[in-house]
């Protein structure tokens, strides 16, 4: 039960991130490249973590947390840029 | 019966959570403006990661025998960053296609933060 569970809900993200690809190609804006570059770290936290329970180890929750702490601060990094024109001002 | 309730539960957590993060991909793709298209990752996905980790405490606690506090760090921090990775993106949108006078008058004293520097910085002070 559990293991048909990981594989729909890893199907679910890898559609996901497919479709958030898709929008990082189309745009139009940047706006809209930096929002679908967040929501792709976000699901790849999500697939990390799903790939722990599969595997049965804790050993990924680091690499997680880590991805999750780099993929929040490049998305404020290039929204100052964006901003300002500047990233430390 | 403890072992079945407890992998129902993280079966349906699995489920609940990846049907979340297909429709918050879904919305950034079926929405039509960059502001619409702001709601659907921000809150269906941070919701999802939320399930996939619930799922991994319940799944650990059954493994191994006590509960991980790795997860709850990992959803606190996500759920205390969409908020604010949100703000700055909406930020980002309105300083590229807004113009000042198409927006409503900000009551406060000094303008909105996007387009006039802070107080501070000024000259006058």
């Amino acid at each position: 039960m559990i293991q048909a569970a990981l594989i729909f809900a890893a199907g679910c993200y890898a559609i996901a991130l497919l479709l958030n690809l898709w929008r990082i190609a189309v745009g139009p804006d940047a706006a809209d490249r930096i929002l679908a570059l967040d929501t792709m770290v976000i699901n790849v936290i999500a697939l990390l973590v799903l790939y722990g329970v599969w595997r049965g180890t804790a050993m990924y929750f680091e690499a997680a947390m880590l991805i999750a702490m780099v993929g929040f601060v490049s998305t404020v990094a290039y929204c100052r840029f964006l901003l300002r024109g500047d990233i430390i001002e | 019966m403890f072992v079945f309730i407890a992998e129902f539960l993280i079966a349906i957590a699995l489920v609940v959570s990846g049907v979340f993060g297909f429709v918050g991909a879904y919305g950034l793709i079926k929405l039509q403006d960059t502001v619409q298209r702001l709601h659907a990752p921000t809150k269906a996905t941070t919701l999802g990661v939320g399930g996939v980790l619930i799922a991994s405490i319940i799944f650990f606690y059954l493994d191994k025998g006590y509960v991980s506090v790795h997860e709850l760090l990992i959803s606190l921090f996500l759920f205390l960053t969409a908020p604010i990775t949100a703000n700055f993106i909406a930020k980002t949108y309105m300083a590229r296609n807004l113009q000042p006078r198409e927006l409503p008058d900000c009551a406060g004293d000094y303008g909105w933060s996007i387009y006039d520097d802070p107080p501070s910085s000024r000259p006058d002070n």
